[in-house]
């Protein structure tokens, strides 16, 4: 992959608007987002109601992705363009757990949500009617998934690397600072990860920064580019905007994204957690 | 996430243990919608929100010295803010 095959800019989007093969798919952390307005045409979904296991917490099936997508409309040949506001967070979500099930043609809007925000273009409240399809899914793809045991044997082997927030990381706060930060597990990082916040990755408008300074910024930070990486944060988000950065715009083998993360890992009966800035 | 009411916290949030910074943006004096981020003391990104319709906005932190700033179409503003545990900090961001 390449930038240029998995990022359209806001101009792109806006004269594609039309085009039957381009398929606009918001997802928001903010899942009220959409309702209030939207790009036109775009369809919706809900990262915690469409995404999640109602039970377990885990993905939803193959054959519940494949009745999600069926009933947003979507085939398998369509051209997917995410987006969605805090910088994509969740849209970067999407677009991991998407090629998870294998769909192969989707890209991400560059700067998503805000940057259309941001550039006063226009926002609608008519929702889209597509006709449904049968849309197959693929058995979900490992290669681009961690599991606990997995982060436990990376320690010193692999690159982890905690995308959080510097207080986060170091144990001072649990959870972003626009959540309450009530929560029961522990404060800290997996020993050995590197803390390159996710942010560092984008500019104050949302979209990516250059290929160079991305580069440079995980050079910087410690990370070896001849090691596999993994990647987490607090519930999976935000490290999936880093896994994108890494994988799908610099093109690095064997990145990982833990959607475990934080949650997980920091309530994990007796595996080691550091605390401070880190080595 | 939602906007902020002036002097409120959200039900089930336990206003002794949060240090919350909250506020309204503007622009000529009247509110403004759009976004806002929380730098921390070394100006690295914290969070971010959007505001609600009338500009308001809050976040959970920590103790200490944070700087939010406020992006709205065409402009954008800062302002330094100290939060303490059981407070509420008020912050109004002019964005010219």
């Amino acid at each position: 992959m390449s930038r240029q095959a998995v990022l359209v800019d806001a101009d792109w989007v806006e004269a594609h608007l039309d085009d039957p093969n381009i398929v606009l798919v918001e997802v928001d952390e903010d899942v009220s987002a959409y309702d209030k307005g939207h790009i036109r045409g775009a369809v919706k979904v809900d990262w915690k109601q469409d995404l999640q296991d109602p039970i377990r917490r885990d993905f939803i099936d193959k054959a519940a992705f494949e009745k999600l997508l069926s009933s947003r409309g979507i085939s398998n040949d369509d051209n997917i363009v995410l987006y969605g506001g805090n910088n994509n967070w969740f849209a970067a979500y999407a677009y991991w757990y998407f090629k998870l099930y294998g769909h192969q043609n989707i890209k991400l809007l560059d700067g998503g949500r805000k940057k259309w925000e941001l550039d006063s273009r226009e926002l609608v409240t008519d929702v889209p009617s597509r006709p449904a399809t049968q849309y197959k899914a693929k058995d979900p793809d490992s290669s681009i998934r961690a599991f606990r045991d997995e982060v436990v044997n990376a320690i010193g082997k692999l690159n982890l690397i905690d995308v959080r927030s510097p207080d986060e990381f170091s144990g001072k706060l649990l959870a972003p600072a626009h959540l309450p930060q009530e929560q029961s597990q522990r404060g800290g990082h997996v020993p050995t990860a590197k803390n390159v916040p996710w942010s560092k990755a984008a500019n104050d408008d949302g979209t990516f920064k250059s290929d160079d300074e991305l580069k440079a910024l995980y050079k910087d930070a410690g990370v070896d580019f001849g090691k596999d990486t993994i990647a987490y944060c607090r519930i999976g988000e935000r490290s999936a905007h880093t896994w994108f950065v890494l994988h799908e715009i610099l093109d690095e083998a064997n990145v990982k994204n833990y959607d475990g993360s934080w949650t997980e890992y920091g309530s994990l009966v007796g595996v080691p957690i550091e605390t401070g800035s880190g080595s | 996430m939602c906007g902020a009411v002036a002097g409120g916290l959200p039900l089930g949030v336990d206003a002794g243990k949060e240090a919350v910074i909250q506020g309204v943006v503007k622009r000529g004096g009247q509110p403004v919608s759009g976004y806002v981020r929380l730098l921390d003391g070394g100006g690295e990104f914290t969070a971010e929100v959007p505001t609600s319709a009338t500009g308001e906005f809050r976040f959970f932190a920590a103790p200490g010295t944070w700087t939010v700033r406020a992006l709205v179409p065409g402009g954008s503003a800062d302002r330094t803010v100290s939060a303490a545990t059981g407070a509420i900090a008020e912050v109004e961001v002019s964005v010219a």
